[in-house]
């Protein structure tokens, strides 16, 4: 299987890499729209910020490839936000794959909810393939202080000062809020999924 | 609901995980990744990795070492220890860590917090401090390793940093630092309510009810302990089932 993870200018690339590695996957990080257009399966990771990373895509038509893909696709992280229709984060207009707009979480004042959400969180009303073998409300890691509210797309469900989409499917664009290259064995079984039955 | 993290610190010098008391009697204890691995299976979750190597010749291994972590582990990890520079954190970052921490360059420049957050995001720039409450009553910032005194407090300084952009903060007490009598409730308190970002709390854990104090009445989101857990007094998955016992949200 010729799987491609995109890099951009995001971090935690490599990161995936290795995950796949773990699960004897072999993946190649590229950025040749050629590369990414033939791939059996591909990776679209990352952390950081959306408007840099969203003009950095669009300045290389990156986007349009990513929109036009018809193979699965997995966003992570950053890269499900990117995928969503409108961040908030430096009010950033995204791929518009999804419906859904990423908000900012509020702090929650006198030693409530902080934001960033850093750490284990619970994934619950699981849907789709994706989820295959992963029990109702199995931990998974997060890092993010940006949310995609729920919608008709979320395949998964978390709850962080409100409950928000921990995950979005619409036809064959899948994205994890969550990271599954860093959620030891539940992210592995997800990763195993997305290669294996969707 | 998110689950409070029992974190262990790993110290590393020359490549090697390296164990000893208040920095006496060190000796090796072997290949971190090996021991990386094995306390992510026992259910850490996440890991630190502190390079004490002294010399910057001999830290050019530590990017080869991180690059071998990152591909060994499948849980987070941030590697700290005598990081001064965007280029340093960038080479660290490209090889695989999660977050890095800062700490004493920092504290001299704090312009560094705010270049790390702007190229790299506050959600993986720590900023560790370690503090000592003194005879006034006050908790004052220690630089290099607890041999440097300031006149600056350890409340201020965090407020600062994070107004920076540090995006969580790891704060360690010296005053009970290798004790095993607890860890320093109050000052972990005092942030945990003054600021908006995760702490993680170091220094003290003795039992596994020092963790469910400073998880609770400390407001800690996380906790930290190095040699409970290398010399095996207490293993973390004893410490996080009393904590489920306790009601305290862990991931089991």
């Amino acid at each position: 299987m010729n799987i491609v993870i995109i890099k951009y200018n995001a971090g935690n690339i490599q990161s995936v890499q290795y995950a796949l590695e773990r699960i004897g996957a072999s993946a190649i990080v590229t950025d040749d729209p050629e590369a990414i257009a033939s791939a059996d399966k591909v990776i679209f990771p990352g952390v950081g910020e959306a408007s840099t990373a969203m003009e950095y895509l669009r300045a290389r038509q990156l986007d349009r490839l990513i929109s036009g893909l018809q193979q699965p696709v997995l966003g992570i992280c950053l890269g499900m936000q990117l995928m969503c229709a409108y961040s908030e984060e430096n009010n950033t207009s995204c791929m518009g794959i999804f419906d859904e707009t990423v908000r900012l979480f509020q702090p929650q004042p006198g030693g409530g909810e902080k934001v960033p959400q850093i750490g284990w969180n619970t994934i619950f009303n699981l849907k789709t393939k994706l989820f295959d073998a992963v029990t109702e409300n199995s931990f998974c890691y997060f890092v993010h202080g940006y949310y995609a509210s729920l919608g008709e797309h979320t395949i998964a469900t978390t709850d962080y000062v409100l409950p928000y989409s921990s995950a979005l499917h619409k036809q064959n664009f899948y994205g994890t809020q969550f990271h599954p290259e860093k959620s030891a064995g539940v992210g592995e079984q997800i990763l195993k999924n997305f290669l294996e039955k969707i | 609901m998110l689950a409070k993290r029992i974190i262990p610190c790993l110290d590393i010098r020359d490549g090697r995980t390296v164990k000893g008391v208040n920095f006496e009697n060190i000796r090796d204890a072997g290949d971190p990744v090996e021991l990386g691995v094995l306390y992510a299976q026992q259910g850490a979750d996440e890991l630190v990795f502190l390079d004490i190597t002294a010399t910057n010749e001999k830290r050019k291994t530590l990017s080869n070492l991180v690059n071998r972590i990152a591909h060994g582990i499948n849980i987070p990890f941030t590697v700290g220890g005598g990081i001064s520079s965007v280029e340093d954190v960038k080479i660290l970052l490209e090889n695989g860590a999660d977050k890095i921490s800062v700490n004493t360059a920092a504290f001299k420049n704090p312009e560094l917090i705010r270049l790390l957050a702007r190229e790299f995001g506050s959600q993986c720039v720590v900023l560790a401090i370690d503090t000592r409450q003194e005879a006034d009553g006050q908790w004052y910032v220690y630089l290099n390793g607890g041999r440097v005194k300031t006149e600056t407090l350890c409340v201020d300084w965090a407020r600062q940093a994070v107004d920076l952009g540090a995006g969580e903060l790891l704060l360690t007490s010296m005053n009970h630092d290798g004790t095993k009598q607890g860890f320093a409730l109050d000052i972990t308190h005092a942030l945990a309510t003054a600021l908006p970002v995760p702490i993680i709390a170091s220094g003290g854990g003795g039992t596994v009810s020092h963790f469910a104090d400073v998880l609770t009445a400390g407001g800690a989101d996380a906790a930290l302990a190095a040699s409970i857990f290398h010399f095996k007094e207490i293993t973390i998955a004893e410490v996080k089932n009393y904590l489920h016992q306790q009601a305290i949200p862990v991931r089991l």
